[in-house]
């Protein structure tokens, strides 16, 4: 276990681990300038709007399951389910979402520093039911893929749907959201970063430009 | 034979001058000496020269594991290592407990030519500890065994000891103990402590060793016998011996250079270059032995050279030998932990590493001399101002399980004089010379 | 860290990491498809060179529950091989490829030379070392204990929490236990209190230096009301002289040391009883204890496919900056 452990919320510093005493950590690209491109109403607006496409799309609430995938796509998960409780009768917010976490099928695994494992929580069964699966941030999309096969693992949903905030772009696979909050072209040398109330205290998604490429965390 | 003039000598450390060395004697001291045609002179400034060493516990394996090392290499070693003379242990195979192979063994190391090989008698046959080996007719034959030990084994049944302390009277010769009551350490691996407890490996407690001395000075004062303890380790085998000493017993004692310098805490990376019989001790036992090699309740020091094949120390603790080398490293540790910390002169080491053994032995007719016009030429010289890396590989001996693998040691072996002969010069054993005298 | 060869390496934040993913993977081990793709392509051997059905069959469960390959490789260590069989054996390991050395030796320290020894370049998991660790067994140990007795007993979630405050008493043959070594300094690091209780002649001198305390009287110890009882196995063998006698008889041994029922009722409604196993049933620990709800020992071996998956995945599905160990310059490694 090395001295750049995860942290408890899955999230993984980017320092490489530090497995002797000697070696020292790879300096962190430095973040020249951020952009804040959606702020606290805007993610707001499009969460509402959001909701009412997926309800739009399935005819209604009942068996859609909302799965954020840990770590902001939890919070982000529930706040739809908020939105989508208060507007249609019968749906109670807490028996349609839950956490999917996808870290045990990640391709990517050996490349990085080992991450720590988050909760999966599933309400109830998922044979027959719509799926959507809610993140922040959609890159490469082999965070897409590895949650598919867990929820293969899981049962049989009638549909699996894709819910997220951002789409940078950079596909990797052919892999596409059905829900989008905002469309953010972005080079390959800039850090999106989503902030959420829940976790961060306020909400923005921020754009940051650095030296080097990053690479498709999401 | 090579003449030698060693110029501005220090002669145990005392004041600087010249010493001619011809036909196997100390021909003469003084200041200014001429040098005598086709005489080799060494140089020697700031270096110090000490009679011949003597070495009362070495292991050579020959008879029987000659993998590890042989009288050949063994005695070539022990030459780099500043010693004329070695006592080598008889737990070979054959064993050597008969006149037979006692002199087979004393012939080689004459033939070797590199020091004078004084093969010890077993004090049992086959180190069984049942019966008394013939120890009357190792005393009589050309090897002129005076020293007798199990080493290895314990002569742990108390009616066996005080028989060969009795018989041994007869010849003037002296039983070498090792310490171990075996039933206290059935598959012992190291000190019984902290760390044992910690690391999970079967401890060798120190009052096996104490009690086993504990008894023998009390046979040998009852039976008017002279005792030799073996590489005593512990505080406690200290403090009994120097009582033992205040009664007017006639016990010696030993230690290794290991034991005055090293710890059980290296056994901590389970690394069995630092597994040997007796174990590593605790840093209080690494004190009082110190103290007692420098007030004299300790007599002597003793390497027991025990090289082992690389198979035997490269793998798991349990699975590992007992032993370490020792020759071409002693006198760089006692340098290092007794003299340059102030605690013994040269003339000090000179006693525990060439006089007293020699006298021990009863070889000291012939080693651990005077410095004197005379005497015979077994000599070291040494610098003490040189500094080296211990690297096991480039060592004379033929194994590699040196616990002092990457130190830095003070001291080097600048030449060895036995009978007159060069057998080490500049440094490097003379193997060209001493192939000629066979 | 790249080998688990002792909980005595593992900081308080390393220990409660494992704890927490232990109980991730249980969550997974609940389901109808127990299986996770996470260590697909990755070799792990199995090197027992003492038998242990149990735990061997544990950690080859765990890996295979995270789709890595498993290699069996059982070598009877005879006096007479001696050290060529683990040198030999690893480097033939190597070549095979292994990303992990599961290895069980009756040497202690084995583990520790087959990690410094540069004769495998995988990970090191300590599975049992003659009297000196078994820290995955002292894992499982921490999160039996932390599932029933941090989190009001599983209704909250005990994760990131460590076992602080708990009193835990371990019983028994001490000196020759590597379950009590682990257990003692992984119980310390986790904030626990531990009492060692054995007779006298099963407690190693140099006890004095561990972090816990020592008693030779278990109604004492269990007057004291501890959280958790911890019943070490006792061979039958170190009764006899052959055996070194340690103790006179069984019977006395079980007079003074067994759990039985008198004792069991003894202890505090919400203590449980724990034993690494195999037990005697009857020497140190009745039937009843053993049987008894409060009795935790089958649930142990449960916990112990979890927290083998948890150590596997920290150790194996990371990608460290690849640093070959340094190697031991006394050993030869050709």
């Amino acid at each position: 276990m090395s001295a750049a452990l995860p942290r408890p919320d899955g999230s993984t510093p980017s320092v490489p681990p530090v497995t002797s005493p000697s070696s020292t950590p790879a300096p962190q690209p430095a973040p020249s300038s951020a952009t804040v491109v959606l702020g606290e109403a805007e993610i707001g607006r499009a969460l509402t709007r959001i909701a009412h496409e997926i309800l739009e799309r399935n005819k209604g609430g009942q068996d859609v399951v909302l799965l954020g995938i840990p770590t902001r796509g939890v919070p982000l998960a529930r706040r739809l389910a908020a939105r989508i409780a208060a507007v249609e009768p019968g749906i109670d917010a807490e028996s349609v979402v839950g956490s999917l976490d996808v870290t045990m099928y990640r391709d990517d695994l050996h490349q990085q520093p080992t991450r720590s494992i988050g909760t999966t929580d599933v309400p109830g069964d998922l044979d027959s039911k719509v799926v959507v699966l809610v993140d922040d941030v959609l890159f490469s999309g082999r965070t897409i893929r590895a949650a598919l096969d867990a929820i293969s693992d899981l049962g049989r949903p009638r549909a699996v749907q894709l819910a997220a905030l951002v789409d940078r772009g950079h596909r990797e696979l052919p892999i596409r959201a059905d829900f989008v909050g905002k469309n953010l072209p972005t080079s390959l040398t800039e850090r999106v970063r989503v902030l959420l109330a829940e976790s961060d205290g306020r909400d923005a998604v921020l754009i940051e430009s650095t030296d080097e490429p990053t690479g498709g965390a999401a | 034979m090579t003449t030698y003039l060693l110029r501005d000598v220090s002669p145990l450390g005392g004041e600087r001058t010249d010493v001619l060395l011809a036909d196997g004697l100390i021909a003469a001291i003084g200041a200014g000496l001429e040098a005598p045609q086709d005489a080799v002179v060494v140089e020697g400034a700031g270096l110090v020269l000490l009679p011949g060493l003597v070495d009362l516990h070495t292991h050579l394996r020959e008879p029987g594991r000659e993998d590890a090392e042989t009288i050949a290499s063994g005695t070539r070693a022990a030459a780099a290592g500043g010693f004329t003379a070695v006592h080598a242990m008889a737990n070979t195979t054959p064993t050597q407990d008969t006149a037979g192979v006692v002199e087979q063994v004393w012939h080689l190391g004459r033939r070797a030519g590199w020091v004078d090989v004084f093969p010890v008698g077993a004090v049992t046959v086959g180190l069984a500890g049942e019966r008394l080996a013939e120890l009357g007719a190792m005393a009589d034959s050309e090897a002129r065994v005076r020293v007798f030990s199990d080493d290895g084994k314990c002569v742990h049944d108390p009616v066996v000891m005080r028989r060969a302390l009795e018989y041994v009277k007869a010849f003037d010769g002296v039983v070498a103990q090792h310490a171990q009551e075996p039933r206290l350490t059935e598959g012992s691996q190291m000190h019984e402590g902290v760390v044992s407890a910690e690391l999970g490996l079967a401890g060798w407690p120190a009052v096996a060793e104490e009690a086993v001395i504990a008894r023998d000075v009390l046979l040998a004062e009852h039976v008017g016998s002279r005792l030799h303890v073996c590489h005593l380790s512990t505080a406690g085998s200290v403090e009994i011996v120097r009582w033992a000493k205040s009664r007017g017993i006639d016990v010696t004692a030993e230690v290794t250079p290991h034991h005055l310098v090293l710890t059980d805490e290296l056994a901590r990376g389970y690394d069995p270059i630092y597994k040997v019989n007796p174990p590593l001790r605790t840093q209080a036992d690494v004190d009082a032995v110190r103290e007692g090699l420098a007030d004299g309740t300790i007599d002597i020091v003793a390497t027991d050279h025990a090289p082992h094949p690389r198979e035997d120390k490269d793998c798991e603790w349990a699975a590992a030998a007992f032993g370490m080398t020792g020759l071409e490293t002693a006198l760089s540790v006692v340098q290092e932990t007794m003299v340059d910390t102030g605690r013994m002169t040269w003339a000090d080491v000179a006693r525990v590493l060439s006089t007293a053994p020699a006298r021990i032995g009863r070889v000291d007719d012939r080693h651990g001399r005077p410095v004197a016009v005379g005497e015979p030429a077994n000599l070291t010289l040494v610098d003490p101002a040189a500094r080296r890396v211990v690297r096991p590989e480039a060592q004379a001996t033929k194994s590699v399980n040196s616990p002092f693998r990457g130190r830095e040691l003070p001291g080097a072996v600048v030449a060895t004089f036995l009978r007159g002969r060069a057998t080490v010069l500049d440094g490097v054993p003379c193997d060209d010379d001493v192939a000629a005298t066979r | 860290m790249k080998h688990l060869l002792s909980t005595g390496d593992l900081t308080r934040d390393e220990a409660v990491l494992i704890l927490d993913t232990a109980g991730q993977m249980a969550a997974t081990q609940a389901r109808e498809i127990k299986k996770l793709p996470t260590l697909r392509g990755r070799t792990v051997v199995n090197l027992f060179f003492e038998d242990s059905t149990r735990t061997r069959i544990s950690f080859e469960t765990a890996a295979k529950r995270l789709s890595a390959d498993v290699i069996n490789f059982s070598a009877k260590g005879s006096s007479v091989s001696k050290g060529e069989s683990l040198k030999d054996t690893a480097l033939t390991l190597q070549a095979m490829g292994a990303d992990a050395v599961v290895i069980r030796h009756q040497a202690s320290g084995a583990p520790h030379t087959l990690a410094t020894s540069g004769w495998t370049h995988g990970a090191v998991v300590n599975a049992g070392d003659g009297t000196h660790q078994h820290p995955t067994q002292a894992l499982l140990d921490a999160y039996t204990l932390r599932r029933h007795l941090v989190g009001a007993g599983g209704a909250q979630d005990p994760s990131g929490r460590d076992l602080d405050g708990l009193h835990v008493a371990i019983v028994g043959d001490v000196l020759h236990s590597r379950v009590a070594r682990s257990n003692v300094q992984l119980l310390h690091t986790l904030g626990a209190h531990v009492t060692l209780v054995a007779p006298p002649t099963l407690v190693p001198v140099g006890v004095e230096a561990w972090p816990c305390d020592v008693s030779y009287r278990l109604d004492d110890v269990i007057d004291t009301k501890p959280d958790a009882v911890m019943m070490l196995r006792v061979q039958r063998e170190r009764m006899s002289s052959a055996g070194g006698g340690f103790f006179p008889s069984p019977l006395e041994y079980t007079r003074g040391y067994g759990l039985d029922a008198r004792r069991l009722a003894a202890l505090p409604d919400h203590a449980i009883v724990m034993h690494p196993g195999p037990m005697n049933r009857g020497l140190e620990i009745s039937a009843d204890a053993a049987d008894s709800p409060r009795a935790v020992i089958v649930e142990q071996v449960a916990n112990g496919v979890a927290v083998r998956m948890a150590v596997l995945y920290l150790l194996l599905a990371g990608g460290q900056t690849p640093v070959a160990p340094q190697p031991n310059p006394n050993r030869s490694a050709e």
